[in-house]
């Protein structure tokens, strides 16, 4: 970065015994019992699974993955950064630190994908189409300049909707894969980041909300339409970035589809309401379901057919659960 | 199991709990400070009672059969999936026995632990779970729930 980084006023030696807001300490629990790293999934398990794709479907997943690169290593030394000095709590602070060290985490995973998976000619061609595709490099900067901006509450609109809206244009692809048992442990290790951004988009966006609580009503109005416009703005360019990408093997509709209902979860979790109508969210059930085996609609009592849900299936549980 | 067997003798109950507030709400649910279970709930236009969110407040009492609803968040193994505020106020054997059905919040990025909280009460209290929301539910989602009680009821 070029100007200079705005860091706390003041710090002060961090007290965990004496807690503001235990949202705090929850994600703090939640992420360190989440930690993980890449040398856990057995990647080179995917090799011959890998050779069974097409040299486009290749390309194709080489660039997704150098575009989520790009965006987790934007929000590793860009954004969950830029969220420090706005902290309301120490507590805040130091979540954020595990956010933006995991966020390199994920950035990381990608290169061992790559490794395993490529050579090293194909890796570096995906990293060139990566600083040549134009809307790929938009979506970066658009992120970016509004970290860059002078409002808290902004920062935190456009960090929400980085974590739980623009990473899934390319959460799409390992989680059709997955669907097709193709590259099965590529998955495994994308669903763990899925995971950790679901974390870091609830505990922003319920800070933003937080911090809505003692704004103004014309503030309020303010950042409502500032959220949208932001959003539109995003999608339009996603839009584009996803036929780029999807033209190729016939998937960008499909892929809409998906952006859809993770801009409605993204809103939801700036505390606004679904934008998107169901008629347009609508996804593949074969990539909820690769994304959640529990995502199935037939095992609601009210939505399902009614004779496929059994009451009281067995489920492991902790006995934890039930005993203080 | 062995807590739940424990507290069906109501003498036994946990750790010497006072009688919490009573409530004839046909739902009864805990949401965080996120609110995102109570606004979903909001929505629903139906009386609805809110368990405190400090566990060592009094639980609510259930005084007519209800529906729960309840969020998971981010686990990995679905260990504490179930909040210990449900949890204290599960181990209330006349409020499991009132128990007729589970609605989760959650979020499919949660993966294999998506409303798992749901599906642990319902498979422990023998009650199907009715309905999966996400975060704090889109209004096809208050459109379904909503229709789903009443007939449920009927």
């Amino acid at each position: 970065m070029s100007e200079k980084l705005k860091l706390v006023d003041q710090v002060q030696a961090i007290n965990w015994n004496r807690i503001q807001d235990d949202k705090d300490v929850d994600v703090w629990n939640r992420l360190v019992n989440n930690f993980w790293l890449p040398e856990k999934v057995p990647l080179s398990n995917d090799v011959q699974s890998w050779a069974t794709l097409t040299p486009d479907e290749q390309q194709l997943t080489m660039r997704v993955f150098t575009g989520l690169t790009l965006l987790d290593t934007v929000q590793a030394t860009v954004g969950a950064v830029s969220l420090i000095p706005d902290a309301v709590t120490p507590h805040e602070e130091a979540v954020l630190t595990n956010i933006a060290f995991m966020e390199s985490v994920h950035a990381k995973s990608y290169s061992s994908i790559f490794s395993t998976l490529a050579s090293t000619k194909e890796i570096d061609e995906a990293f060139r189409w990566s600083t040549e595709n134009v809307n790929l490099q938009k979506k970066a900067n658009i992120v970016t300049d509004y970290y860059r901006g002078d409002d808290p509450l902004k920062r935190k609109v456009a960090s929400t909707l980085l974590e739980s809206f623009l990473f899934y244009s390319g959460f799409y692809l390992p989680m059709y894969w997955s669907s097709r048992a193709k590259l099965t442990n590529t998955a495994d290790l994308v669903r763990l980041i899925i995971r950790d951004e679901a974390v870091h988009g609830y505990y922003i966006g319920y800070k933003f909300q937080r911090g809505l609580e003692s704004a103004t009503p014309e503030r309020r109005q303010e950042l409502k339409d500032y959220t949208f416009e932001l959003l539109f703005e995003l999608y339009e360019n996603e839009v584009q970035y996803t036929h780029d990408l999807y033209d190729s093997v016939g998937l960008a509709e499909d892929v809409k589809k998906f952006l859809h209902y993770n801009a409605n979860k993204a809103l939801m979790n700036l505390g606004y309401e679904a934008m998107f109508p169901s008629s347009v969210t609508d996804v593949n059930p074969a990539i909820l379901s690769a994304l959640s085996p529990n995502a199935d609609e037939n095992h609601d009592f009210f939505s399902g057919s009614g004779s496929s849900y059994v009451i009281g299936k067995a489920v492991n549980t902790e006995d934890e659960d039930w005993d203080f | 199991m062995s807590a739940l067997a424990v507290d069906d003798q109501p003498s036994t109950s946990p750790v010497g709990d006072v009688e919490g507030p009573a409530t004839d709400a046909p739902l009864i649910y805990f949401s965080s400070v996120s609110d995102n279970t109570h606004r979903f709930v909001m929505k629903l236009g139906v009386p609805a009672a809110r368990m405190p969110l400090l566990t060592k407040e009094p639980t609510l009492q259930a005084t007519r059969p209800y529906v729960l609803v309840l969020p998971t968040y981010g686990g990995i193994t679905g260990k504490g999936a179930v909040p210990r505020q449900v949890v204290k106020f599960l181990n209330n054997e006349r409020n499991r026995t009132l128990l007729k059905g589970v609605i989760g919040a959650g979020n499919t990025n949660f993966g294999e632990t998506y409303c798992l909280a749901a599906d642990i009460i319902a498979a422990k209290c023998h009650v199907p779970v009715l309905y999966r929301f996400e975060v704090m539910g889109t209004s096809e989602d208050v459109d379904r729930v909503t229709k789903g009680l009443e007939e449920f009821w009927i």
